[in-house]
C-alpha cells in the first residue's frame, strides 16, 4: 500500500493549490457582499479559470477531470476559507440528472451557467405526504397541449427562494401504482403560480421552504425521461444525493470537544482527566479515524477508476448521529452555560449550540438514518425488500394518513 | 492516493483462503479444539512447507520470505475467518516480532530460520496472573549469571505455551521496577525447571497455558534491562495482527447471519425482510467496515514505519474488538434458538471474539491508550 499521491496526482494537487492560493477572494473583495453574492463571485472566478465543476465535460463548463482529481481539488479547496454551500444541490444532484436524461442542447444551454454560478438550482421532491416514502408524492401535473399544468405543494426545498431553476417529480397518473405514475421535469422557478414560503427551523434560521404550485405551466420539452418514468430518473438524483451529503464536515468534531474538555472542569479537575470523558472522546476519535481511513479506501478505488465498495455507503449513517452525540456531550460539559446561546458569551461563538440544533436535520435530510440503513441492507448486503402493502395498488386507492 | 491491496496481495489472499477452506472446515475446528495440543501437525507442516506462511514476516537474511506486515495481516484475517486451530499467531506473530524487535543480529540469525521454516514453534510469554499488558506489571525475575539468566516466577495466558518448542520470555532484572529492567530472553520449551499447565479456557480454539519458572536457565535476547521499547513495539504489532484476525472472524459471522436471514421464514416471510433485522445487519456492516479500515491502515502503517503506530494499534484493537463482539452477539440473535446450540457453529467464533477482545488488553484499556497517545502527539 502506498499512502502518497501518484506523480500525476501530486502535480495536479500542486497546480490546484497554487491556483487557489493566488485566487482566493480577499476580505476586501467580499466586503459588503451577502452570502449568495460572495458564493457567486467565487464560483464565477473558478469557472473563468477552468476550476469549476472540474469533473464535468468541457463542453458543459467543466474541465473533464477524473474522479480522484475532483477529490483532490475538494481537499485543497477545503483548506481555504472560501464561500461554499450554495451550489451543492445544483452541482451535486441536478446536474448529474440533467447529464443522464436531458438533451444535448438543453445541457449546452443550462449546465455552463450552473457551473459558473450564474444560475442556481434546487430540488423539489419531498411533500408533506411523501417523506421517507418519497414515491407517495401527490403534486399533480396534467397535460395541456404542449405544456403540463402543475398544482400542489412541495416541502423542505433548500434554497427555493433564491433558485432560478429546479428539478421536480410530479404525479401524472394517479390511477397507476405508486412508482409508475410519476414523471420528472425541470422548471423555471420564476414561472407564474410558484410561491415559496420559508420554514423556520429549530435554530430560528430558515434555509428551506414550502413551495406552492397553482396552475404552473411547464413545457413538455422540459420533461426528463418518459412519462411515467419519473421514479427511475429520481433514482439518478438520489444516488448523487448520497454522495453529496457526506458524513462529518463542519461543526463539532473530536478536536473541538477535546479542546473544550481541557478548558472546563469536573469536580475541580479539568474534564479531560475524567475517565468517562476520556472513554467517550476515544470512541469518537476511533470513529472519526475509521471514517477517514474508510475515505482513503474509497478514494483509492476512485483513483483506479473502480467503483468504491460497501465502505463508501456508511459515511452519513455514522457521521450524522456522531455529530448529534458530540454536540450534546459538549453542552453537558458546559453545564449551565451550555444552555446559553449568545455568540458573545458562548464558547466557540455558540458553535456547539448551533451544531446541537442542526444535527437532528442531518439525520433526516437526504434519507433518514432508518432509510439509509434500509438502503445499506438492501443494496449493499442484498437483503430482501420489506413487504409493501401498497404494491401494485392504483395510487388513488392507497390509504393515507387522512383517510 | 493508494490505500488498498495490490493485485498480488489479492491473489495471495485467494491462495491462503482456498488452503484454509480445505484444511480448516468447522468439523476440523471442532476436532482440534477437543485436543490438548489444539492443532494438527500435518496441517502445520503443509502451511509451513507448501505456503511458507511462518516464513512470511521473517526477513530473507534470516531464512524468511521477507514479506510485509500487510501480507501477514492478510493471513491473520483469513485465519480469523476460518478459525484455524494452529500456533500461527503465537509463533509467526508474537515470537517473531519479539525476536526481531529485541534480538541482536546473531540471535536473530540463530533463532529465526527454524521458526521461519516451521520446524520449531515459538511463543511469547509476557503476562502473568495479574493479567496486565503493560511493562510495569512484569514481575518474573531474571537473575544475571555471567552469560545467561536464571528465571524465577510465573507467566500466564501464554498462547500455545504448553506446546511451543521455544519460549520468548519477558522478565525484569532483579531489583528493577516500572518500565526499567525489562529484559527479553529465550529458553527451550522443555528446559528443566519449567512447569506447564494447560488452562481450561472458554474459547477452546486458542490454547492458553500457565508456565512456572523455578530457577530456569535462559539466554538473554538483546541488551539486558533495555527491553521496554521492544516490548511496546511487539505488543503494538501483535495488536494490529490480532485486529486483522478479528475482522476476518467478524466478516464470517456477519455473512453467516445475513445468509441465514435470507432463508429463515417466520410470519410467512424471510426474516431478512424485516427492518428490525435489516437495521441490525446495516449496523454490523458499519462496525465491520470501520474496524477493517482501522486494521488495514494500521497494518500498512507498520510497513511504512509510521510514527503514529502506537495510537493506530490501539485504535485498531478497540474498533476490531467492538465490531467482533457486537457482530458475534447479533449473529446468535439473528439465528434465534438454533444459534444458542452447540451443534450450530456460531458459538465457536462467539467465544473467539471474547478471548481476542481481552487478549493484549480490552477495549477500555486501549481507549485510554488512544487518548494518552493522542495527547503525547504520537
Amino acid at each position: 500500500m502506498d499512502f502518497n499521491d501518484s506523480t500525476e496526482e501530486a502535480t495536479f494537487r500542486q497546480e490546484a493549490r497554487d491556483w487557489l492560493k493566488a485566487n482566493e477572494p480577499t476580505e476586501a473583495e467580499l466586503e459588503g457582499l451577502d452570502g449568495i453574492e460572495a458564493a457567486k463571485l467565487w464560483q464565477k472566478r473558478k469557472y473563468d479559470a477552468g476550476w469549476a465543476c472540474i469533473r464535468w465535460p468541457k463542453e458543459h463548463g467543466g474541465r473533464g477531470a477524473s474522479a480522484i482529481e475532483q477529490v483532490i481539488f475538494g481537499q485543497e479547496e477545503s483548506k481555504f476559507d472560501t464561500p461554499e454551500g450554495l451550489f451543492t444541490i445544483g452541482h451535486g444532484m441536478c446536474a448529474p440528472t440533467m447529464m443522464a436524461w436531458a438533451t444535448e442542447e438543453q445541457n449546452k444551454r443550462y449546465l455552463p451557467k450552473l457551473a459558473s454560478g450564474e444560475e442556481i438550482w434546487c430540488q423539489m421532491f419531498s411533500e408533506t405526504a411523501g417523506g421517507s416514502d418519497l414515491a407517495a408524492l401527490r403534486t399533480r401535473a396534467e397535460k395541456d397541449g404542449d405544456d403540463w399544468i402543475i398544482n400542489g405543494q412541495k416541502i423542505w426545498t433548500s434554497g427555493a427562494h433564491y433558485s432560478d431553476y429546479g428539478v421536480i417529480v410530479l404525479r401524472t397518473d394517479p390511477t397507476a401504482p405508486k412508482h409508475q405514475g410519476l414523471t420528472y421535469f425541470f422548471i423555471d422557478m420564476k414561472s407564474p403560480g410558484i410561491e415559496t414560503k420559508p420554514i423556520k427551523q429549530i435554530s430560528g434560521g430558515a434555509n428551506f421552504n414550502e413551495v406552492y404550485f397553482t396552475d404552473v405551466r411547464v413545457p413538455d420539452a422540459h420533461r426528463l425521461g418518459a412519462v411515467g418514468q419519473g421514479w427511475q430518473v429520481a433514482i439518478t438524483t438520489l444516488m448523487n444525493e448520497r454522495a453529496s451529503i457526506g458524513g462529518g464536515g463542519g461543526g463539532v468534531n473530536f478536536k473541538s470537544v477535546f479542546k473544550l474538555a481541557q478548558t472546563v472542569n469536573i469536580d475541580d479537575e479539568p474534564a479531560i482527566k475524567d475517565k468517562s470523558v476520556r472513554r467517550r472522546l476515544a470512541d469518537w476519535y476511533i470513529q472519526e479515524s475509521g471514517l477517514k481511513f474508510t475515505g482513503y479506501r474509497s478514494m483509492t478505488a476512485l483513483s483506479r477508476g473502480e467503483i468504491p465498495g460497501p465502505e463508501n455507503s456508511i459515511g452519513k449513517l455514522v457521521g450524522a448521529p456522531k455529530q448529534q452525540d458530540m454536540a450534546s456531550f459538549a453542552l453537558d460539559l458546559l453545564e449551565s452555560s451550555g444552555a446559553i446561546w449568545d455568540p458573545e458569551l458562548s464558547q466557540e461563538a455558540g458553535m456547539f449550540q448551533a451544531t446541537y440544533m442542526a444535527s437532528p436535520g442531518i439525520r433526516i435530510a437526504g434519507g433518514t438514518d432508518e432509510i439509509m440503513a434500509n438502503i445499506i441492507a438492501e443494496r449493499v448486503l442484498g437483503m430482501p425488500q420489506d413487504i409493501r402493502v401498497d404494491k401494485g395498488i392504483p395510487f388513488n386507492e392507497i390509504p393515507t394518513s387522512n383517510s | 492516493m493508494q490505500f488498498t491491496f495490490t493485485g498480488e496481495q489479492h491473489q495471495f489472499r485467494d491462495v491462503v483462503k482456498r488452503f484454509l477452506r480445505d484444511k480448516s472446515p468447522a468439523t476440523e475446528v471442532r476436532r482440534l479444539m477437543e485436543t490438548d495440543e489444539g492443532f494438527d501437525p500435518v496441517v502445520w507442516k503443509q502451511l509451513s512447507e507448501e505456503l511458507a506462511l511462518p516464513a512470511l514476516p521473517v526477513p530473507e537474511i534470516f531464512g524468511g520470505a521477507g514479506f510485509g506486515f500487510v501480507e501477514l495481516s492478510i493471513v491473520m484475517e483469513e485465519m480469523g475467518r476460518s478459525l484455524l486451530c494452529a500456533p500461527y499467531f503465537s509463533s509467526a506473530v508474537l515470537a517473531v516480532s519479539a525476536i526481531l524487535n529485541a534480538g541482536t543480529e546473531n540471535q536473530k540469525q540463530s533463532l529465526l530460520p527454524q521458526i521461519a521454516s516451521g520446524s520449531i514453534r515459538a511463543t511469547l510469554a509476557m503476562t502473568e496472573s495479574n493479567g496486565r499488558w503493560d511493562a510495569s506489571a512484569v514481575e518474573l525475575v531474571a537473575q544475571v549469571e555471567k552469560d545467561h539468566f536464571v528465571l524465577r516466577g510465573e507467566k500466564s495466558f501464554v498462547v500455545d505455551g504448553h506446546t511451543a518448542d521455544l519460549l520468548i520470555v519477558v522478565a525484569r532484572l532483579e531489583g528493577s521496577e516500572g518500565d526499567n529492567g525489562i529484559s527479553f530472553c529465550s529458553v527451550d520449551g522443555d528446559a528443566p525447571g519449567i512447569e506447564k499447565t494447560l488452562l481450561r479456557t472458554m474459547d477452546p480454539t486458542r490454547k492458553l497455558a500457565r508456565l512456572d519458572f523455578n530457577g530456569v536457565r535462559a539466554q538473554p535476547l538483546g541488551e539486558p534491562g533495555a527491553g521496554f521499547h521492544a516490548l511496546n513495539k511487539t505488543l503494538d504489532q501483535a495488536a494490529i495482527a490480532l485486529s486483522n484476525e478479528m475482522v476476518g472472524g467478524a466478516q464470517f459471522l456477519m455473512d453467516s447471519a445475513i445468509e441465514y436471514s435470507k432463508i429463515r421464514v417466520q410470519f410467512g416471510r424471510v426474516i431478512g425482510s424485516f427492518q428490525a433485522i435489516k437495521h441490525k445487519c446495516a449496523d454490523m456492516l458499519i462496525q465491520l467496515e470501520l474496524a477493517k479500515s482501522a486494521a488495514y491502515y494500521a497494518a500498512a502503517a507498520v510497513d511504512a514505519g509510521d510514527s503514529c503506530l502506537p495510537a493506530l494499534a490501539s485504535m485498531a484493537k478497540s474498533a476490531a474488538s467492538d465490531a467482533y463482539m457486537q457482530i458475534a452477539a447479533e449473529c446468535i440473535q439473528i439465528h434465534g434458538g438454533i444459534g444458542f446450540t452447540w451443534d450450530q457453529d456460531t458459538h465457536l467464533w462467539f467465544k473467539r471474539a471474547k478471548s481476542s477482545e481481552v487478549f493484549l488488553g480490552d477495549p477500555a484499556y486501549h481507549r485510554e491508550l488512544v487518548m494518552q497517545r493522542w495527547e503525547e502527539g504520537i
